[in-house]
């Protein structure tokens, strides 16, 4: 399949990831090994932010240490330094995700990638209107008859910066919705999609269903629509082998501290066509070529985007956790980690009370699982597991809409990562299974 | 800290038979002052709703609906039952109490005498996350009492 294709220099023999070897990885994560609540930690709360190997930190430090200056600007030893493993961080999550040097942004976060597109199409509105940039930028510019396609699993950072897109351009926001399993309505997707979605913006893998989501039928539709694709790729960048341009979409984003980096740091891939045309978001400093006191051109992608003093060390860290992941191997990941995904699920199906969302036991989910427990809140069940020193996530996880959708208002959600094994998990499941007990449900 | 320190019994009990609950069923008596407030947390989608009916200078009935954590609900229904029966004032400063003691981190004790059951919210001060979920209903009432009073 198209979507977890694994580019040919990952392809190796190592054997499949077993638990011997997460305990080796989990040697390099020095926050793991810590007692909670008197308990040895167990950290399944990775889909909400991950831990940093020890890589990955001294690579911060290093950059501290040996290397800091700002970028782009001085001749000195040390701006020049910095520039090149600044730069050479960029080379490195071009080559992670499958894109060329000049389409890959630095953000701060995924949010502000999603902004950053959303702001850019309503500046090419403005643009146009004034004849200002490249005459492609009419064709991107959004007008009120023009619809923006999301679905209804989106996370909020994948749904309000369309929301305020469609408010300031006039557009109309419609969403493919969901069934009661937590699929999209693909039946549905054919007529949502149509000669008026302009934009196409959604989630390679949910955050609370775990469903990944059909990215070659989806770009496929928006194509033929003549609309642009927005993946939000947080939930899977970290967690499976990624090919931006393999899968045909036209932007991406994800998150650093999702994927073993620290926070502070993401990514926006952008196709260089359209990167190079579409107006800023932020401006100021050091995207620019030539200022007078009455206006300013810009430079093309990615320093277009990057205005003001870039998050170096960040850039810096992002690439020594790339690094770590690859090593590592994500095609292994991914599979080690979906065993885990179906290891809660069939545990969780299993203890009397407990409704898992989306895909059922057996079906493809990756290693997250969100679940409602009959009669006890969910930070209830959040704060029981805590006392045994087992760290989930609970409340909406930024959906409100999808858990309306379902009918819930909070859930508990476990989410694991190449450092977690499968004794953790039956740790996680054996206190599940004692929480309606406690709590008399 | 235990678990069962936050969770005390009371406050497992109240979260089941929640004293005050329902809004619809319960009408207001005929001619006091009412106050409603609506509170809601974000950040988990606590809400309450909370009525406060005043007569002759003292709560005659607090009845509310809400939707949230074990903590939130036994908190409101606590609260319902201590207030009635108190003159404004006396609520006002039971609420004043009872805010001092979830925000002080552990470091206030609860009175027993000027809080009834409410005390047993204690524990959750030193639960900095959960702080919020006790408060909700109380916040509530503070907004409700000062319309109806």
């Amino acid at each position: 399949m198209a979507l977890v294709s694994t580019p040919p220099t990952l392809e190796r023999a190592l054997p499949v990831m077993d638990n011997a070897e997460v305990l080796r990885i989990r040697n390099d994560f020095p926050v793991l090994n810590q007692l909670v609540n008197g308990q040895p930690l167990v950290y399944l709360d990775s889909g909400a932010t991950s831990q940093n190997p020890l890589s990955v930190i001294e690579a911060e430090q290093e950059f501290y240490e040996q290397r800091n200056a700002a970028v782009h600007r001085g001749a000195h030893h040390l701006a020049v330094e910095a520039t090149e493993v600044f730069e050479d961080a960029r080379q490195t999550i071009a080559d992670f995700i499958g894109a060329d040097y000049a389409e890959t942004v630095w953000t701060s976060n995924a949010t502000e990638g999603l902004n950053l597109i959303s702001y850019a199409l309503s500046n090419a509105g403005l643009w146009a209107a004034q004849g200002r940039g490249d005459a492609g930028l009419k064709e991107l510019a959004l007008n009120p008859g023009d619809e923006i396609v999301v679905t209804e699993m989106e996370h909020h950072a994948n749904l309000i910066p369309w929301q305020e897109l469609a408010f300031r351009t006039g557009a109309t926001l419609r969403y493919i919705p969901i069934d009661d399993a937590g699929s999209l309505r693909m039946d549905l997707a054919g007529d949502i999609i149509g000669n008026r979605t302009r934009v196409l913006a959604f989630t390679h893998a949910s955050n609370v269903l775990g469903t990944i989501n059909p990215v070659a039928e989806l770009v496929g539709l928006a194509r033929k629509a003549g609309a642009l694709v927005v993946l939000d790729a947080c939930q899977s960048a970290p967690h499976l082998p990624l090919d931006v341009k393999g899968l045909g979409v036209d932007f991406a984003v994800f998150s650093g501290h999702k994927m073993l980096a620290p926070t502070g740091i993401g990514v926006l891939y952008g196709k260089q066509e359209l990167l190079d045309i579409l107006p800023p978001f932020l401006t100021g400093g050091s995207m620019i070529t030539t200022v007078t006191m009455e206006r300013a051109e810009y430079l093309p992608a990615p320093q277009r985007f990057e205005a003001g003093t870039q998050r170096i060390s960040q850039a810096v860290a992002l690439a020594a956790a790339a690094n770590y992941l690859t090593e590592t191997g994500l095609d292994r990941i991914h599979q080690w980690e979906a065993g885990l995904g179906q290891r809660m699920v069939s545990g969780l199906e299993s203890i009397p009370g407990i409704r898992v969302l989306g895909p059922a036991a057996g079906q493809e989910r990756i290693g997250l699982a969100a679940f409602d427990v009959e009669g006890v809140h969910a930070h209830d069940v959040g704060q029981f597991l805590d006392s045994r020193g087992i760290a989930v996530r609970v409340g909406h996880h930024c959906a409100q809409p999808l858990h309306r959708r379902l009918g819930l208002t909070a859930t508990t959600r476990a989410s694991a990562y190449l450092y977690n094994t499968t004794h953790d998990v039956d740790q996680f499941l054996d206190a599940v299974a004692g929480v309606r007990a406690y709590f008399r449900a | 800290m235990s678990l069962d320190q936050l969770y005390q019994q009371i406050i497992l009990d109240h979260s089941k038979a929640r004293h005050g609950s329902g809004l619809a069923g319960i009408e207001a008596p005929e001619g006091a002052n009412t106050g409603q407030s609506h509170q809601l947390n974000p950040v988990c989608g606590d809400e309450v709703t909370l009525r406060i009916a005043v007569e002759n200078g003292k709560v005659a009935q607090v009845s509310w609906d809400g939707a949230g954590c074990s903590i939130s609900m036994a908190s409101a229904s606590v609260l319902s039952e201590l207030a009635e029966g108190m003159t404004v004032a006396e609520l006002h400063n039971a609420i004043d109490s009872f805010r001092e003691v979830l925000r002080s981190r552990g470091k206030v004790s609860a009175d027993p005498d000027l809080l009834g059951d409410a005390a047993a919210f204690e524990g959750v001060a030193r639960y900095a996350a959960r702080v919020k979920c006790a408060m909700i209903s109380w916040v509530a009432a503070e907004d409700a009492l000062n319309q109806a009073a």
